[in-house]
C-alpha cells in the first residue's frame, strides 16, 4: 500500500478535483485543470500552491549564525533579521547537497527551508554540523504547512486577507503577521520568476488561510496551481531544480552559481564544510570551464527532455539536457542544459537528439522569462 | 468513467469506433488525455500509411510526458484530424468526439476491450 504523506490541505485538493502525483514521498498536486492556464494565470494574474512538502528546519540558539555559517556556504551570520538568503549545502567535495533558503527570524533563530526529497539528508547534516556549536537544530517539517501566492495580483489578494504592511516587505524578507486572522510567516519569496509570497502557517489554519485567500482572489483571476506549473514557471525563470540542475556531482561553481559561495566569511576563521574544495572548484571553473549551464529554445514542436543529449551541428555529444519544457509563455520548447563551453556562447546551434532525430535549437542567455518591474 | 459504450478500447488507451463501410476511426481515450495533461504536440501516421495493431504508429507529447500511440487495428490510413494537429488542444478538451486522431481501413484487429472491460482496467476499486 502507498504510504505518501499528505499535506493538511489535501480533502481541499481533492475537492477540487487535482491529478494528485507522488512528490519525494508526498501525495502533491500535480495540476487541477489545465497546467498551461494555471501557468499564464500566474505570469498575468495570480497562482495559489500548497507546498507543504518543503522541509523547514528551525536553528536557534546564540551561535546559530555562526554555526549556519560553518553548515553552508553562505554568509548567514551576515543576514539581517526578517531578511533571507538563497544558498547551499556541500559536501566536504564541494558537491551540492541541497539548496535552500534561509530566513533570519530573530537575533538567534533562523528558518532553512530544504528541498522535500533532501529535507531528512538537510536536518541530519545540520544536526552533525551543529557539534561544538551553542545551537539547536529542530526538525519543523510537521510545524508549518506552506502556501503560496504568487503574480503581478498577489498583493492585492493578499492585502484583502492582512493588516501586514505589504509594500514594506520587500523581495527576500519575512514578516510574523496575521492572515486570515491566523498567526503567520509572511515572505516575499517564491520560485516562480513573478512577485509573491509564501506563507508558513500551522497546518491546523492552512485551510482557512488557503479558503480566505482563495475567496480574496475572486474578481483577481487566482487559480489554484499544481507543482506541474511550478515545474515550468521555474524553467522560464532559469531557476535551477535539485535533481535537475542541481546535484552532489556539482559544486555551486559548475552550476554557474559560485555567487553562493561566501569565501569572504569572517566567523569561524573563514572556515566551512567544502571550502578546500570549493575553492579548487572556484579556480577550475575560471582557468578551465567544465560544462556550463545554458538555455536552450526550440524553433520546433519537439520537446527537449532532462537527460536527452546535446550534439553540435556536427552530431558530436557535446552536453545533456537536465530540464526541458514546452513554454507557456514563449510558446516554444525551451530547456536548461550541461553543454562543454565551446558550445556555451548565446546564439550558438546545437542539436537536441529527440528520440534519435536531431532537432535543431539555440543556446540562448538565462532566464527564458524575465517579468517587467 | 465516462467511457462511450459503443466504442471499444485497447490497453494502451486508445479508442476504435465499430467500422463505416470497412473504416474505422482511432482515438485516445479521457483517462489518457487526463493523464497527460496539455498536449503540445501529435505525431500521426500518413495517410496511405499502414498501421499495424499492437505497434506504434505516431506520439503524443504533453507538458511532463512523451507516449507512444499504438494502433488498435492493423489496415491503411485513409484519413488524419488536420484539427488535432493544427490544435492539439483537442484531445484533451474532447478525446472522443472532435479530438479523434486518423481514420483508418481495417483489415485485422487484435484483442479488444469492451467500455466495461476498459472501466475496469483503468478504474480497478471500481
Amino acid at each position: 500500500m502507498s504510504s505518501l504523506r499528505l499535506t493538511a490541505l489535501d480533502a481541499l485538493h481533492r475537492a477540487l478535483g487535482a491529478t494528485m502525483t507522488d512528490f519525494a514521498g508526498w501525495d502533491m498536486p500535480l495540476r487541477y485543470g489545465s497546467e498551461r492556464e494555471e501557468h499564464l494565470a500566474v505570469r498575468t494574474k495570480a497562482g495559489l500552491f500548497d507546498l507543504s512538502h518543503m522541509g523547514e528546519i528551525t536553528v536557534t540558539g546564540p551561535q546559530a549564525g555562526e554555526m549556519l555559517d560553518h553548515a553552508l556556504v553562505g554568509f548567514v551570520s551576515a543576514l539581517g533579521v526578517l531578511r533571507a538568503r538563497y544558498t547551499m549545502i556541500c559536501a566536504e567535495d564541494g558537491g551540492i547537497l541541497d539548496d535552500l533558503i534561509v530566513y533570519r527570524l530573530r537575533e538567534d533563530a533562523f528558518l532553512v527551508v530544504a528541498n522535500a526529497s533532501n529535507a531528512q539528508l538537510v536536518l541530519d547534516e545540520l544536526i552533525a554540523r551543529a557539534k561544538g556549536f551553542d545551537a539547536v537544530v529542530t526538525d519543523d517539517r510537521d510545524t508549518y504547512a506552506l502556501i503560496a501566492v504568487q503574480g503581478p495580483e498577489a498583493t492585492a489578494i493578499l492585502a484583502k486577507t492582512t493588516d501586514a504592511d505589504l509594500p514594506g516587505l520587500k523581495y527576500y524578507a519575512i514578516l510574523p503577521a496575521k492572515v486570515a486572522g491566523r498567526e503567520v510567516l509572511l515572505a516575499r519569496t517564491g520560485y516562480t520568476g513573478e512577485d509573491g509570497f509564501e506563507i508558513f502557517c500551522h497546518p491546523v489554519d492552512a485551510e482557512p488561510v488557503w479558503q480566505a485567500l482563495t475567496a480574496a482572489g475572486e474578481g483577481h483571476g487566482l487559480v489554484p496551481c499544481g507543482l506541474s506549473c511550478r515545474d515550468t514557471l521555474r524553467l522560464e525563470a532559469g531557476m535551477p531544480l535539485y535533481g535537475h540542475e542541481l546535484s552532489t556531482d556539482l559544486t555551486p561553481f559548475d552550476a554557474g552559481l559560485g555567487r553562493v559561495v561566501r569565501f569572504d566569511k569572517t566567523t569561524n576563521d573563514g572556515a566551512f564544510v567544502g571550502r578546500k574544495a570549493l575553492e579548487q572548484a572556484a579556480a577550475a571553473a575560471e582557468s578551465n570551464p567544465p560544462k556550463v549551464l545554458v538555455g536552450l529554445v526550440s524553433e520546433g514542436k519537439r520537446v527537449p527532455r532532462a537527460e536527452y543529449t546535446v550534439v553540435s551541428t556536427d552530431g558530436a555529444p557535446i552536453g545533456r539536457i537536465t530540464s526541458g519544457a514546452p513554454s507557456p509563455t514563449l510558446g516554444k520548447p525551451i530547456a536548461m542544459a550541461y553543454v562543454d563551453a565551446a558550445h556555451a556562447e548565446p546564439g550558438t546551434t546545437v542539436a537536441v537528439d529527440v528520440r534519435g532525430k536531431h532537432e535543431p535549437v539555440q543556446v540562448v542567455a538565462l532566464p527564458f522569462y524575465k517579468r517587467a518591474r | 468513467m465516462s467511457n462511450p459504450q459503443h466504442l471499444q478500447y485497447t490497453k494502451e488507451h486508445e479508442w476504435l469506433t465499430a467500422a463505416v463501410d470497412g473504416v474505422s476511426t482511432v482515438g485516445i481515450t479521457k483517462h489518457a488525455a487526463d493523464a497527460l495533461g496539455d498536449i503540445v504536440y501529435v505525431q500521426l501516421p500518413e495517410v496511405g500509411d499502414t498501421v499495424t495493431a499492437g505497434e506504434t504508429c505516431g506520439e503524443l507529447e504533453s507538458t511532463k510526458s512523451v507516449s507512444d500511440l499504438y494502433s488498435p487495428v492493423t489496415g491503411e490510413v485513409t484519413e488524419v484530424n488536420q484539427d488535432v494537429l493544427d490544435d492539439n488542444a483537442l484531445v484533451n478538451s474532447a478525446p472522443f468526439e472532435a479530438g479523434w486522431l486518423f481514420k483508418v481501413r481495417v483489415e485485422a484487429t487484435d484483442e479488444l476491450l469492451s467500455a466495461d472491460e476498459y472501466d475496469a482496467l483503468t478504474n480497478p476499486q471500481g
